[in-house]
């Protein structure tokens, strides 16, 4: 993947890799959250927000993000009625 | 003052713990301090070479918790400055020689006799880790600007934070400013951006330090190259002195030529 990157940016300097693959790589090491308990947590987030909103299923987007010294889980919700999105962190760990 | 535990340490190995708390502990010792550095790496010492002090060991850290000596028997006085004294651990022994609680005890005897305790961690982030840390009050990490050395400073941090030691200070070790300015190195920006603690040294790689190292003797007991005056810094920052940072990105005017000068070549 990385390789993919400078071979697609080859003025691309070392020292910024290092950088993006520590940023990437500490998101992972920061927490312990497995790939199949937050898509267990989308679909329980789902059938809650379905109670009080028309959101788009199709739309949604969850990711761990990274905060100075924290990750945070992002979630990105478009509703189906407007064009307005609900943004909500949910987590902080 | 009251006694300040701190002890030193990286999660990676090899990025200069030891040589760190050798130049700390004889800067902090030079500022008129009461200060003793004690080698947490039970089975693997090396603060006794870096310091020079390996002929004089008689007994060692797990003599004292074993009752063998007392523990001022096994404070080695170092001559070559006032007030500075060393604590070797045992070589022939493993990390189980030595408890948390029987490190915190050893800790609380010297809080009464020092300004400053210094401890030296060993690597990792197993038992010997956590027994060094067991007594101190504040941390140094000891970094390099690499992604494995940062990796591991991040975790370790993460590990120090949940220990409840305040404050946590990062150390940059063996920064090429030339590698920086190509962007061929992580700068101290980006690392500081990385972990999201407070820096309170940038050291610039320096072949002073493996020639101090060769001869046993702290560059802190000289002055002289960039490597000594940066663990000087980092002795007044400790002390609560505001000094300004070395400029390590390679691009201030006439680097080059102060290093030359300094190298003299």
């Amino acid at each position: 993947m990385f390789k993919f990157l400078t071979r697609l940016f080859p003025g691309e300097k070392s020292g910024d890799v290092a950088k993006e693959r520590l940023q990437l790589v500490l998101i992972h090491d920061r927490n312990d959250i497995a790939p199949e308990k937050l898509e267990a947590l989308k679909v329980d987030m789902v059938r809650l927000l379905k109670k009080y909103l028309e959101i788009d299923e199709t739309g949604i987007k969850m990711n761990l993000e990274r905060r100075s010294r924290s990750v945070a889980l992002v979630a990105d919700i478009p509703l189906k009625s407007s064009q307005k999105q609900v943004r909500g962190r949910k987590k902080n760990g | 003052m009251d006694c300040r535990i701190i002890v030193i340490t990286s999660g990676k190995g090899g990025v200069g713990k030891t040589t760190t708390t050798a130049n700390l502990a004889v800067a902090l010792a030079n500022e008129g301090y009461r200060v003793v550095a004690i080698d947490g790496d039970v089975g693997l010492r090396n603060l006794d070479v870096i310091m020079g002090l390996e002929n004089r060991i008689v007994y060692t850290l797990v003599d004292v918790i074993e009752g063998t000596c007392r523990l001022n028997q096994a404070m080695i006085r170092d001559k070559r400055t006032e007030n500075l004294y060393m604590i070797p651990t045992a070589q022939s022994r493993t990390k189980d020689a030595v408890s948390s609680e029987q490190m915190l005890e050893i800790c609380g005897q010297l809080r009464n006799e020092f300004d400053f305790v210094l401890i030296d961690s060993p690597a990792g982030i197993e038992a010997g880790f956590r027994n060094a840390a067991a007594g101190a009050d504040e941390a140094l990490v000891v970094t390099t600007p690499e992604v494995s050395a940062v990796r591991d400073a991040d975790r370790i941090i993460g590990l120090l934070e949940s220990m409840e030691k305040a404050p946590i200070s990062l150390i940059i070790n063996r920064i090429k400013p030339e590698m920086v300015k190509r962007g061929e190195m992580l700068a101290i920006q980006d690392v500081l951006d990385i972990l999201a603690v407070d820096l309170i040294g940038a050291v610039p790689d320096d072949e002073s330090v493996v020639t101090s190292s060769n001869k046993g003797e702290p560059l802190t007991f000289s002055n002289g190259s960039l490597a000594t005056k940066a663990f000087l810094n980092i002795a007044k920052r400790i002390c609560g002195n505001e000094v300004p940072f070395m400029d390590l990105s390679g691009n201030q005017k006439g680097f080059f030529s102060s290093l030359r000068r300094i190298f003299g070549n």
